[in-house]
């Protein structure tokens, strides 16, 4: 037997493993040293990235799409503080991820020394939890309470930050198992009281709406909410997260709701008289104005988080708990309502305002899009960045299942596209992985190129070029005169040409005739990732929209021909 | 402003109204005050006064804090406080059936002729004097925060020279939980 004592580097990866670690995305620097040779031996294996915030969107992307934990290693200093913004994207959309960061010596804390940052102290506001280690028979422990705490309840990121010293010295500490956090609660089954209230609501109300939220996709209760959906006769409408909970092709489903949200599926939150939120936080851009937001409608609240509750919209009914649980305790409870005026309502709000865009006069994203779901079947993992083309991919593919739709939604990080969709392909290697980025966002984090060409990951990766930072370019236009200002992307590499300098096959589509084909070429090349440039409409919007601040009744449709009044609310 | 809603120096600045006192319970853990005072300073919410000290039970803390700010947000605050891992329970004592009480001291630069006043005012508030100077008096006085501002604003007349105080505990009466 192999009497050595391990070093806190050995024994963290060897915890690592114990939690069912396959992939650490990471990127090494002089305090992260112990950690990367404890690997050597590991049968973890290290993706080498390009940068910090690469590693963090990965693991998240990891994480989103399979529910188990993504972890990200990283250095003391700049490697540390290049994951704020990873970590702020996965807090802002409870997204199980552990982040350690190598940090300098114990004596050397507070000293300013060679690439020391507070980097507790400077994460505190982006994390679930954190720890400094201080001695290195603590980290079987914090190990272990790291990814329980990441992953239970409302899961999120959880930073270790591990001094130098204590991964050389040695840890005779044994594994841990036990977790023992007094503050800690995990909620489960709802009150039942509450439940059955609610189950009074829904079987009385006569114009339903269910809104599917990503606290649904987390418990994986799609299935669930498909079948109390059936049984009320609920129409469904998806937060940008709660997309793919729900098959977006059944019937009841009205598509996405908010500021970019369908017509239809806005239309029904606006009329209805219930609406259930399952795992959604009303989030600004779904409510728009708050005092105007579906006064008359009784409102049931479910989410795992009890500080949701009374933070933007203070419901009839909240209900702490699993969305799975509490939809699975409904069920039984509901009485099949009346509501067939009601889906017909629906469905001629379907007719009279569906998404629209023009075929003609140059290629449109909206095209491509389209044309790629039809290729895909809502069965791809769809990765987007952040922008116009994120709300033309949640307008257009129809997510068919859960865990398929990958985005940054609270924190609405460009540059999260790429990483994410690559963090979901290791996750996820026989699934097809589509990233959908625009050129803005693309270049942020587009030296992650190298670690899919390196792996030879099948993910596809379509630009939609526009040459803009076209979200921005849209309010400019819409409410500020057209003053266009910071947003002309003017000095675009030939983005073919620069995917072939990483080796990656690269593709380009010009004309709408051009989709289908270069689209199938894609979706078909197995031999390593594939980038696909679409050179679109320079000019183009994102209708319909709700101003930011606004009701719903203040939903644009189309563009107006008057010029519109600078948004009260703030994004 | 009149005179009398005037707000003496070293007395509570805000609002009585808006004023909140409370309690948490929480591990001994590196960071756990940051994580607090954080939930407070990014909702704008001031801290009038923060105690930490040990609890009977060893490895936890209790924190009694009195902030001002918008009653709306002060919910949301507390469930946001008990989230915290760290974080036993969080509790708002502001309309509870509490013992509150705090101390202060208070040391006053003064002639001879003016310490009788002083002695008197000191003697009208129950507080001792624990240092006797020839140029100034420390006085120390417990009680409730109100009695310490109406001490403090009849003693602002005189020359005060420096005022600590405690911030406010407190403790639910009977065997409720604090």
């Amino acid at each position: 037997m192999d009497a050595r004592i391990p070093t806190g580097a050995e024994k963290l990866i060897q915890c690592l493993e114990r939690e069912g670690v396959e992939h650490i995305f990471g990127l090494s620097g002089g305090a992260a040293i112990p950690l990367f040779d404890a690997l050597v031996d590991s049968s973890i294996k290290l993706i080498l990235v390009r940068h910090e915030q690469g590693a963090v969107h990965m693991a998240d992307g990891y994480a989103r799409a399979t529910g188990r934990p993504g972890v990200a290693l990283v250095t003391s200093g700049p490697g540390a503080t290049n994951t704020v913004t990873g970590l702020l994207t996965a807090h802002m959309d409870s997204v199980p991820v552990v982040v350690l960061t190598g940090q300098c010596v114990s004596d050397m804390l507070g000293k300013d020394g060679f690439q020391e940052a507070d980097v507790t102290g400077i994460t505190y506001p982006v994390v679930k939890h954190s720890y400094l280690v201080r001695d290195a028979n603590g980290i079987p422990r914090i190990t272990r309470e790291a990814f329980h705490i990441a992953t239970t309840g409302r899961p999120g990121p959880v930073l270790i930050d591990l001094p130098k010293d204590i991964t050389q010295g040695p840890c005779t500490a044994p594994f841990v198992d036990e977790i023992n956090l007094p503050g800690y609660t995990i909620p489960g089954r709802g009150e039942p009281e509450s439940i059955s209230a609610a189950a009074d609501l829904l079987s009385a109300a006569r114009r339903p709406v269910l809104c599917i939220g990503h606290g649904t996709v987390i418990a994986d209760g799609g299935k669930a909410a498909v079948t109390l959906a059936e049984k009320l006769g609920a129409p469904v409408v998806a937060t940008l997260l709660g997309k793919g909970a729900v098959d977006e092709n059944h019937p009841l489903h009205l598509g996405m709701l908010g500021m970019h949200g369908t017509a239809y599926a806005n239309r029904a939150v606006a009329e209805c008289d219930l609406l259930m939120a399952v795992g959604s936080r009303w989030d600004d851009r779904i409510t728009g104005k708050l005092d105007e937001f579906c006064c008359d409608a009784v409102k049931i609240h479910i989410d795992i988080d009890p500080a949701e509750f009374n933070k933007m919209i203070r419901p009839d009914i909240s209900i702490v708990g699993d969305a799975r649980l509490v939809l699975e305790d409904l069920i039984p409870l509901v009485e099949p309502a009346d509501t067939d005026a009601w889906l017909r309502r629906c469905e001629t709000w379907r007719n009279k305002y569906p998404l629209k865009y023009a075929r003609q006069g140059g290629l449109r994203t909206q095209h491509v899009i389209d044309r790629l779901n039809a290729l895909t079947q809502g069965q791809a993992v769809i990765a987007t960045d952040v922008g116009q083309h994120q709300m033309w991919a949640a307008q257009f593919c129809k997510v068919s299942a859960n865990r398929h739709w990958i985005s940054s939604g609270g924190a609405g990080t460009m540059g999260f596209g790429l990483p994410a969709a690559i963090g979901a392909q290791f996750a996820c290697p026989n699934k097809k992985v589509w990233a959908i980025v625009g050129d803005g966002g693309f270049q942020m984090t587009q030296a992650e190129l190298a670690t899919a060409a390196i792996h030879d990951l099948r993910i596809k990766c379509l630009i939609i070029n526009n040459n803009y930072l076209g979200m921005v370019r849209q309010w400019q236009e819409l409410f500020f005169e057209n003053r266009l200002s910071g947003v002309d992307l003017e000095g675009n590499p030939d983005f073919v040409k620069l995917a072939q300098a990483y080796g990656i096959k690269a593709l380009r589509i010009r004309r709408p005739a051009d989709i289908d084909r270069i689209l199938a070429q894609a979706h078909e090349y197995d031999d390593g990732p594939c980038v696909v440039v679409a050179e679109v409409a320079k000019e183009d919007n994102v209708f319909p929209m709700i101003p930011a601040g606004a009701p719903m009744t203040g939903m644009i449709i189309e563009k107006p021909k008057h010029r519109l009044d600078k948004p009260t609310g703030s994004t | 402003m009149s005179a009398a809603s005037m707000i003496a120096p070293g007395t509570r600045s805000s609002d009585s109204k808006n004023m909140h006192t409370i309690s948490v319970f929480v591990a001994d853990e590196p960071g756990v005050l940051v994580r607090v005072a954080m939930v407070f300073s990014r909702r704008g919410y001031n801290i009038e006064s923060l105690v930490v000290s040990p609890s009977a039970r060893s490895g936890f803390s209790r924190m009694t804090i009195t902030c001002s700010g918008d009653t709306s947000i002060l919910e949301q605050m507390i469930k946001q406080l008990a989230k915290l891992v760290d974080v036993i329970r969080a509790v708002d004592h502001t309309d509870d059936n509490a013992y509150e009480t705090e101390i202060a001291l208070i040391k006053l630069q003064c002639d001879t002729d003016e310490r009788s006043e002083i002695l008197q005012i000191a003697e009208h508030f129950n507080a001792k004097v624990v240092d006797y100077g020839i140029e100034s008096v420390v006085l120390r006085v417990y009680g409730s925060s109100e009695k310490m501002d109406a001490m403090i604003s009849l003693l602002s007349i005189f020359k005060v020279a420096e005022l600590v105080r405690s911030g406010k505990i407190l403790m639910a009466r009977g065997i409720k939980s604090t």
